[in-house]
């Protein structure tokens, strides 16, 4: 039998080398807790223990399970909430109380709930890996589809008859091609860290509409794309993510809370159940699943909770789904790859960050895609990760490495949020580069949609350059065409920009009040800049009130009232050619 | 477990000791180390290799050698007695009574390390506490079951501050919830924690205070148990008592410098200013254990008080306490130099919690409103202000000059206040609008019209110019 011979933390070396592979999950003394192997020298095995270790004594046996950390796919993920190794937290509580205890060892779907299980094949068929053979409803929103694991291929023997079914019960029988019988039940097993195999990458064309102006006008995002929001404490990350995982266009919801809060992961499970999809009216507990490591949780299962929630989005995006995922935060994801790397005593490069990390995170980031699967469906997963500088400070090895391989970056800006700016995306060191492959969507929508965000854009960046001026002389002394472009900036950051997530029309926008928002302030814009250049003085046009109304507008126009801005266009013509000719 | 005596050691080195040959220790467990002497000290084991164990001794190595030691493993993780009796006592940073009055009688023992709170189990925290100090109250309101912390820099007034608080402190909505102070001091000065006591004292408080201290000439490596100690105890009431407790602990940096010192003699690699890789997940294990349990009556709130080195917010210690704790109230020197009490740097500061625990039924209805509007018009004091600085203030806009005003208002009447002063929510958001009112309506937008039709008087503003 083999043994512990150290324990330092979370990392446990056992004397034995020949017995374990890399990344096998073992199971670490007299209490089973669960750990992974990380490395084999000739001399010793060293594992990470994803429990607390603290009890653990030398001597204790460490056993081998022959198979890599997996997580448990099938019906019933949908809705519950796991820690980071996929231990179903509601069902802990029932088991030991309000506070975690380690050892505890439970099956991650609930073996007892039946489905309503309808067949999809029959005896003969020929099915290859990814092929669906049968379809469960699991929430009201989602149709769990099963799927024959990836690398499995055969001919039908047995299908059970539709009805219901549990978890575990066998449904199906195939034939291997040695001849071999394989049972299958609803659930499958895949290694956490080993990417789901998909047929190919598609081109990423269709946009994650979120429902927040910033993003969408400003700096969209593809479904299928990456992206980062890097800010300090207080600029509202966790708000951002939050926003998103609410109101995306998203099929499923895949929100870990990866190291954070757990009051904010209580904040979710709370609000979420409250919430209604825009789409579907049903709770958004309906499409969302939540994996919680929060801070004071074990370290080495934070490092799982963020590869637990890439394979849980893969397995559904298998099924022609659309999932975002939020991952909140990866910092403390690398925080956690650090102390694990320093209790290994590896040399560190950056800032006592491994050298591996820069590979950890592309790794992570590149199994988002827009892909078409196994099965011939098209489907997607969508990261969006929160990092939190060190510091405030951009340029610390996370965030540096994190924007490598991101394509969206989402600059939260201090000094926005001092001013309760929010969403506090700074919208000058913000990019996407999905923004011109996202443009035929756009246009189709509406032809003018790029042209309106270009000319926001525009203005904004008018706005940049005079503000340096203003800063030494004061606006006083500007003439009045660019007292306007200050102006109109102003409706821009206050009236569209900054969003009010605790109002119930602000909080989700729909496309076309974005557009016609934006038309609304560029015509405001041109209308006054002709009036002006005909000698009309600024302080004549702002007395109409036309400029505050702008302002207001978001509030002013419920989100099912669109032909109220009609309005809006016409008092702004009226109004400021009744000025030009008088 | 063992009566077994392991005599001698290996190795010293700082606080830690090593000794080989032991069989059946296991991982955090506390050992006994009785000297010639007689003295008996406390470790703890932090790693095991083989036969070979290395202890942390909590009271230091001094008078330690390789041959005058007999250590014993206890088989059990640190414990603390617990019992309601805890209250009106004062211990050390590990647990023991130094108030003379006896050990304590305990009704069970509670493992120092505690566990991760369920995130299921826990109840979203919505009630505010009343602290009345307005800059609290209305820009940065307490929850129950919150943690905020308050940053600040040596010789700034934030003991004060605490005490204030914790004075005033009141529990809306249920008047005869029972309520306590927990108070952890971690390598502060004497007269520091005197002070504490001698306040707790004259408001007649100290019955419901229990003290763990863990004074600045105390051995470090208790100064790492200390809030764990607290905490524990704190939980103790909290949720098997249902006591609503505040846990007041200063100073969070003496606590993180103690943790990178025996990082050090441990010899682990440094991260960021030489403090240990996971000072963010050490911190979060402290940070973490405040809250509220779904079913229970109880709860735990937390004001940590740190100091700022250098007055530098993005120094690791404030920078991951504020990427843990829901919010932080930063300390101002200059407005500290101004004579203005407390001195809070209003922008910098922030309560992630308060947005679901104010408003109708908890405090005022236009409490967000004016909180918000608040904010907003006073980080444009400071643009105003950058531009004066530069142009001089002669040259400023009328809208700018009405800003400087307000500004310099809002720092006198709202902000200072007295540290008796005791003023209530409605005195505190009314004078919030009376100095709104000082401001021309236009530049008021974040408030809506209804709202401004109902509360917006130019009269209102009127009591503030001489």
């Amino acid at each position: 039998m083999n043994t512990i011979y150290s324990i330092n933390g979370p990392v446990v070396k056992t004397a034995c080398t020949k017995d374990f592979s890399m990344l096998e999950m073992v199971l670490v003394g007299d209490r089973r807790l669960i750990g992974e192997v990380i490395g084999i020298s000739d001399e010793l095995t060293t594992i990470q223990v994803y429990e607390e270790t603290a009890g653990l004594k030398v001597g204790e046996p460490v056993i081998g399970t022959g198979a890599p950390v997996c997580a448990n796919l099938g019906p019933g993920i949908i809705s519950n909430i796991f820690d980071g190794i996929e231990r179903p937290l509601r069902d802990m509580t029932k088991l030991t109380g309000a506070f975690v205890t380690e050892g505890s060892g439970l099956f991650s779907l609930d073996t007892e709930r039946e489905f309503d299980v309808a067949m999809t094949v029959k005896v003969g068929d020929k099915l290859k890996g990814g092929d669906i053979y049968c379809t469960a409803p699991e929430t009201p929103l989602i149709t769990h589809k099963c799927m024959i694991p990836p690398d499995m291929s055969g001919e039908v023997v047995y299908t059970a008859r539709n009805g219901k079914y549990k978890v575990n019960d066998i449904v199906l029988k195939l034939k291997l091609e040695n001849g071999d019988i394989k049972e299958l039940s609803l659930v499958q097993k895949w290694a956490i860290k080993k990417p789901r195999p998909i047929k190919k990458h598609l081109r990423a064309t269709v946009p994650l509409i979120t429902g927040q102006r910033v993003i969408d006008t400003i700096i969209p995002i593809a479904k299928g794309g990456t992206a980062a929001i890097p800010g300090g404490f207080g600029t509202g990350k966790t708000m951002t993510q939050h926003q998103l995982a609410k109101w995306c266009d998203a099929d499923i919801i895949v929100y870990i809370g990866c190291g954070e809060r757990g009051n904010e992961m209580t904040q979710v499970l709370e609000e979420f159940s409250e919430l209604t999809d825009p789409k579907s009216g049903r709770p958004l507990t309906d499409r969302t699943v939540l994996i919680a490591n929060t801070s004071n949780m074990p370290v080495a299962a934070r490092e799982a909770s963020i590869y637990t929630g890439i394979t849980l989005a893969e397995y559904y995006r298998d099924m022609g789904y659309h999932i975002a995922i939020m991952a909140d935060s990866t910092s403390r994801w690398a925080e956690a790859l650090r102390e694990i790397s320093g209790r290994l005593e590896e040399m560190p490069a950056e800032e006592g960050f491994p050298a591996y990390l820069p590979s950890r995170l592309a790794e992570f980031y590149e199994r988002a895609g827009y892909v078409e699967t196994l099965n011939g469906k098209e489907g997607s997963v969508t990261i969006i990760g929160a990092v939190s500088p060190q510091g405030s400070d951009f340029s610390e090895p996370v965030t540096q490495n994190t924007k490598r391989f991101v394509r969206c970056f989402w600059a939260l800006d201090k000094s926005l949020a001092y001013a309760r700016h929010y969403p506090a995306i700074d919208w000058n060191s913000s990019y996407s580069e999905y923004a011109e492959e996202l443009a035929d969507y756009f246009n189709s929508v509406n032809p003018d949609f790029t042209e309106l965000r270009h000319e926001l854009s525009y203005i904004l960046s008018e706005e940049n350059k005079l503000m340096e001026i203003v800063k030494l002389i004061g606006a006083d002394v500007l003439p009045d065409d660019q007292k306007l472009t200050i102006e109109t900036a102003r409706i821009v950051r206050v009236g569209f920009l900054q969003q009010n997530a605790y109002h119930k029309d602000d909080t989700y926008v729909p496309l076309e009040k974005q557009r016609l928002m934006m038309k609304v302030i560029v015509d405001l814009y041109k209308k006054a800049l002709s009036a002006i250049r005909a000698g009309v003085p600024l302080s004549d046009i702002k007395a109409l009130g036309l400029f505050d109304k702008a302002v207001k507008m978001k509030y002013d126009i419920p989100n099912d009232k669109l032909s109220m801005f009609d309005d809006y266009f016409k008092e702004i013509e009226e109004k400021i050619d009744a000025l030009s000719i008088s | 477990m063992n009566n077994i005596q392991h005599i001698g050691l290996t190795d010293i080195n700082g606080p830690l000791i090593a000794l080989e040959g032991v069989k059946g220790a296991a991982f955090d467990e506390i050992a006994k180390i009785r000297l010639e002497d007689g003295s008996e000290r406390i470790g703890r084991v932090v790693e095991l290799e083989g036969d070979k164990v290395m202890l942390q001794v909590f009271e230091g190595t001094r008078g330690i050698s390789l041959k005058n030691t007999r250590t014993t493993f206890t088989g059990k993780p640190l414990e603390i007695p617990l019992s309601t009796e805890i209250l009106g006592r004062i211990f050390s940073g590990a647990g023991k009574p130094i108030d003379g009055l006896g050990e304590v009688f305990p009704e069970k023992m509670g493992n120092i390390n505690g566990r991760a709170l369920n995130p299921v189990a826990r109840q979203y925290p919505r009630n505010y506490i009343h602290t009345g100090i307005s800059s609290i109250d209305a820009l940065m309101t307490l929850i129950r079951g919150q943690k905020l912390p308050i940053f600040s820099g040596s010789g700034l007034s934030h003991n004060k501050l605490a005490v204030q608080i914790a004075r005033q402190a009141k529990i809306t909505g249920e008047e005869n919830a029972d309520f306590a102070i927990v108070f952890a001091a971690m390598g502060v000065q004497n007269d520091v924690a005197d002070y504490f006591r001698r306040s707790f004292e004259d408001t007649g408080a100290i019955e419901r205070v229990c003290m763990f201290l863990n004074l600045s000439n105390d051995p470090i490596i208790e100064r790492l148990l200390t809030p764990m100690c607290a905490l524990t105890a704190a939980e103790y009431l909290a949720f098997e008592k249902n006591m609503h407790i505040l846990v007041i602990m200063t100073d969070m940096t003496s606590y993180a410098e103690a943790l990178r010192e025996f990082s050090s003699s441990k010899g682990e690699i440094p991260g960021r200013k030489g403090y240990p890789g996971y000072l963010y997940s050490n911190l979060a294990s402290i940070y973490e254990r405040a809250g509220i349990i779904e079913g229970s009556m109880g709860s735990v709130t937390q004001i940590p008080i740190l100091t700022m080195p250098n007055d530098d917010i993005t120094h690791p210690i404030p920078d991951l306490t504020a990427y843990i704790t829901e919010g932080q109230i930063v300390f101002d020197r200059e407005l500290d130099q101004m004579g203005i009490y407390p001195g809070v740097s209003v922008l910098l500061s922030l309560s992630r919690l308060m947005k679901d625990g104010i408003g109708e039924g908890f405090t005022r209805a236009d409490h967000s409103a004016v909180s918000n509007q608040l904010f907003a018009s006073y980080a444009k004091v400071q643009e105003a202000r950058s531009l004066a600085s530069v142009i001089g203030e002669e040259e400023l806009s009328k809208t700018d000059r009405a800003y400087m005003a307000f500004g310099e208002l809002f720092e006198r009447h709202f902000l200072n206040q007295g540290f008796n002063e005791n003023r209530t929510i409605d005195e505190t958001l009314d004078l919030g609008w009376d100095l709104l009112c000082t401001l021309p309506r236009s530049e008021l937008d974040r408030i809506d019209e209804k709202l401004l039709d109902e509360q917006y008087n130019e009269q209102r503003g009127e009591k503030f110019k001489l």
